[in-house]
């Protein structure tokens, strides 16, 4: 009688979380949408940039943006991105090294995959990821839907294999029906699952922050101390915006810059590893610095804690943290800047101008796979 | 008169529709700050810098400024580094121009550009100062001319990533590299005078920047004398890598034009063609085209060149039983090959030019500049400007017309406020919940109360 019961009472609980999955219809902040599909409005909308290279100074136009996605699939996306479904052993999802509170990074030098196994590299943050050309630290991805391959499949990471990802999603009770929502029909194929989480991915865009009303004409919005900053940041002795150009704060090369690995580790030979080149030894891709403020700690291991000593790497002397024995190709812009303390100090806040998250998407409190949603880890 | 009161409205239309009426002269005497000055100023003032010496850094981060020093009886406006201070002069705005200032001892750069297309920069002194003397990167449209540069420890002139740039009547002396045009398009460099550098033309390609092309350069008509001066680049940077004593450097860029220059006393040789195998200790960038290709050498005076070369090109010479460096030196490899052009080649000393063909051009007179008539594009931003702007770009990404987006509709927002900007100036800065079924609103209260208003009034007005 009580199992009567108790069924009786789960009927309408399943049959409602069935039901209860309904893909957003609106694009999310900062895409309009035409034609039921999502695009950027931006500040930068209609400047020009030189070449279409989408570098150069401060009213310059962006780089080509990852866009063009219904709001379904971009919804399907997030969803899937938070849900632990996606791994092997259900208990890490996306989020779980790229962390909402942690700008969409994981606040750790190496990240922790599955059965808490360390990865190689840090997290990197995943702010304005959908105006980046190439992915991972060592470029060796030429697209989002690449790059996902690797976390989702590797063993140290989400562990997770191709039949097991599509097995667990075709067998969920709600994700079928999902499917239908944003792709037309219910199919479940990995280009799919590939596509909704790069329009996801792609939709997190960060461009509104104080630095950037000061670069379209509000000047009054950044202090005294922030905009010395900012002069250090462009002018030819420290020469930050080299290869940190804005707009988005990357001239997306590779660099070698050789620096230091955590104590204990083996040298990271960056690009030289994927292509074989040794003369990109010790490259790696130069990174956004949007929201940098929120994605400690920083370089390719995690090495520098804070923003301070990251910046204060660059005026330690050109190769001073390049092994014994090792010999780099330096990249020709890293020289001697002899900054002084306040020079750094204004650096660091200049930095903290560049953060903006109005952006941020709804964290969901339920996935439909059932599971616990992993939003906000806790530190270990 | 037939209506003397519409007529004059009339007039008052047509002179408030002339900006360049309203513009101003801002003069900034010796003692005060042209960093002021430039922050006073609007699109269309001009910066009057009077004799004095001027201890500071100036930014320019708006349109259409004008930097101008008098000269009074000899007597020059001088930006003194000190040593101590970065760059002298950074813009970004467009239409930007600074003339007759005397710029010295700075750490970075003279006149630094980060994009800013239709800039002008000319009747400047620049003297022992900085990596750099004149800069623009990112630029459209833009000319440099009548400037002295000398005692830089890089490039006096460097005309990075931009297009459609000329660089003429010129001088450049005691430097590193004389003037180098870098990853840039449609250049025309000529009636400059390099000497004394240790090298004084360049026209390159650098691998692993983002823009990653160098074509159609015209050299033309400059006197490119005796650049032996030894190498004294900071280590690890790519000029410290080019030797002393050549004329002009020609590195991976395509389809550039030698002609008429005065080519001479060059003591390694008059002039190098090569391909990016040329800079070692780099990290490769498999997207730069490393060949130079299409050279175009038409007639040019070259004498007294190689009378002593560096080891490297003395070898190469020793090949052809010779001791002394050749006019014209293309390195073995693409540089070499028939692609490239030459006419009159009896006349010079060379070595690798065999193979190359017989031009069929015979003079650029029909190129008198490279810069865009009518200029490139540059709109202003005006007051009404930047509050579309940032309504457009803020605003309309959650807020359309009339349907929901991720924020309710305009036309909603308008009914509930009507009349009402300072309500929404007053909500936006500190958004609360108004309906359960839209997400809560990022503040703005990062903008001023009439930045806010302003918007807020702009909100009420749009139709569409």
């Amino acid at each position: 009688m009580r199992a009567l019961l108790s069924g009786l009472l789960l009927l309408p609980v399943l049959s409602s979380l069935a039901a209860e999955w309904r893909l957003s219809e609106v694009c999310p902040a900062g895409f309009r949408p035409e034609q039921g599909r999502c695009y950027l409005q931006s500040l930068y909308g209609e400047y020009a940039s030189l070449q279409d290279s989408g570098v150069g100074g401060l009213k310059t136009g962006l780089p080509p943006l990852r866009e063009g996605f219904t709001p379904q699939q971009i919804d399907l996306g997030r969803l899937m991105f938070f849900d632990p479904l996606l791994s092997g052993d259900g208990t890490l999802a996306c989020s779980s090294c790229h962390q909402p509170s942690k700008g969409f990074a994981d606040g750790r030098g190496l990240s922790v995959g599955i059965n808490g196994q360390l990865a190689h590299r840090s997290a990197p943050s995943l702010w304005n990821v959908g105006f980046l050309k190439r992915l991972f630290w060592d470029a060796r991805a030429s697209s989002l839907e690449e790059q996902m391959e690797g976390p989702l499949y590797s063993p140290i990471e989400m562990g997770n294999s191709r039949e097991h990802l599509l097995k667990s999603l075709n067998e969920s009770a709600a994700y079928p029906a999902l499917f239908k929502q944003a792709f037309g029909d219910s199919a479940i194929s990995l280009d799919r699952i590939y596509t909704a989480i790069t329009a996801f991915e792609s939709s997190l865009v960060s461009l509104n922050s104080r630095y950037d009303l000061y670069a379209n004409g509000v000047h009054e919005v950044l202090n005294k101390d922030e905009i010395e900053g900012m002069n250090v940041f462009r002018s030819f002795v420290a020469r930050c915006a080299e290869c940190h150009t804005p707009p988005t704060f990357t001239n997306q090369q590779i660099a070698i810059l050789g620096t230091p690995e955590p104590d204990g580790h083996a040298f990271d030979s960056g690009v030289q590893a994927v292509t074989g080149d040794a003369s990109q030894r010790g490259g790696f891709k130069v990174p956004t610095l949007r929201n940098i403020e929120f994605s400690a700690p920083y370089m390719h291991s995690g090495r520098f804690e804070t923003l301070r000593e990251a910046v204060a790497f660059y005026t330690g002397g050109r190769g001073h943290a390049v092994p014994e024995g090792e010999k780099l190709n330096l990249h020709w812009h890293i020289w001697e800047p002899n900054l002084t303390d306040r020079e750094i100090d204004v650096l660091v806040a200049f930095l903290k101008t560049l953060s903006d998250e109005s952006f941020m998407p709804p964290l969901p409190s339920a996935v439909p796979s059932g599971l616990r949603p992993v939003v906000d880890v806790k530190p270990n | 008169m037939k209506n003397p009161i519409r007529l004059g409205l009339l007039c008052l239309g047509l002179l408030c529709s002339m900006p360049s009426l309203w513009a101003a002269d801002i003069p900034v005497k010796d003692g005060e700050s042209i960093q002021d000055a430039v922050n006073k100023a609007s699109p269309g003032d001009v910066v009057l810098i009077y004799p004095g010496t001027y201890k500071e850094s100036v930014y320019i981060d708006k349109d259409n400024i004008t930097l101008r020093g008098v000269v009074e009886e000899g007597k020059w406006p001088v930006l003194e580094g000190e040593g101590k201070r970065n760059d002298a002069i950074l813009y970004s705005g467009n239409d930007f121009t600074v003339e007759w200032l005397t710029i010295t001892h700075y750490k970075g750069n003279a006149i630094m550009g980060q994009s800013g297309n239709n800039f002008t920069i000319r009747y400047n002194k620049v003297i022992d100062t900085g990596v750099y003397g004149i800069f623009p990167q990112f630029g459209k449209n833009g000319l440099i001319e009548y400037n002295v540069l000398s005692g830089i420890e890089d490039a006096a002139i460097y005309v990075g990533m931009c297009d459609n740039v000329d660089v003429r009547h010129n001088e450049v002396f005691d430097n590193v590299a004389g003037i180098e045009i870098e990853n840039t398009r449609h250049a025309l460099v000529e009636n400059n005078y390099a000497h004394d550098n240790t090298a004084g033309l360049l026209v390159f390609i650098t691998p692993g920047l983002p823009i990653k092309t160098t074509f159609d350069v015209i050299l033309r008509n400059n006197f490119v004398v005796n650049n032996n001066t030894p190498n004294f680049g900071a280590p690890g940077s790519i000029v410290s890598k080019v030797p002393q004593g050549i004329g002009i450097v020609v590195m991976a860029a395509d389809d550039v034009i030698v002609e008429g220059n005065i080519v001479s006393g060059n003591k390694t040789a008059g002039i190098v063609i090569t391909d990016l195998a040329f800079i070692t200790d780099i990290s490769s960038d498999p997207e730069s085209e490393p060949n130079p290709d299409r050279l175009v050498f038409l007639d040019n005076l070259m004498f007294d060149n190689g009378a002593d070369p560096v080891a490297e090109v003395k070898a190469l010479m020793l090949t052809q039983f010779s001791r002394t460096g050749p006019d014209i030196l293309a390195t073995p490899g693409s540089a070499q090959e028939q692609d490239n052009c030459i006419i009159n080649r009896e006349r010079y000393t060379s070595f690798g030019v065999k193979k190359w063909s017989e031009c069929e051009r015979k003079n650029t007179s029909d190129v008198l500049s490279y810069r865009i008539p009518g200029g490139a594009p540059s709109e202003p931003v005006t007051a009404t400007n930047r509050t579309k702007l940032l309504y457009q770009g803020i605003c309309a990404g959650c807020h359309a017309y009339n349907m929901r987006m991720i924020g309710p509709p305009t036309l909603a927002v308008q009914a509930l406020y009507r009349n009402d900007a300072q309500g929404i100036a007053d909500y936006i800065a500190e958004p609360h919940k108004v309906r359960p079924d839209y997400p809560a609103m990022p503040s703005q209260g990062h903008l001023s109360p009439e930045l806010r208003k302003d918007v807020a009034e702009y909100m009420l007005k749009v139709t569409k």
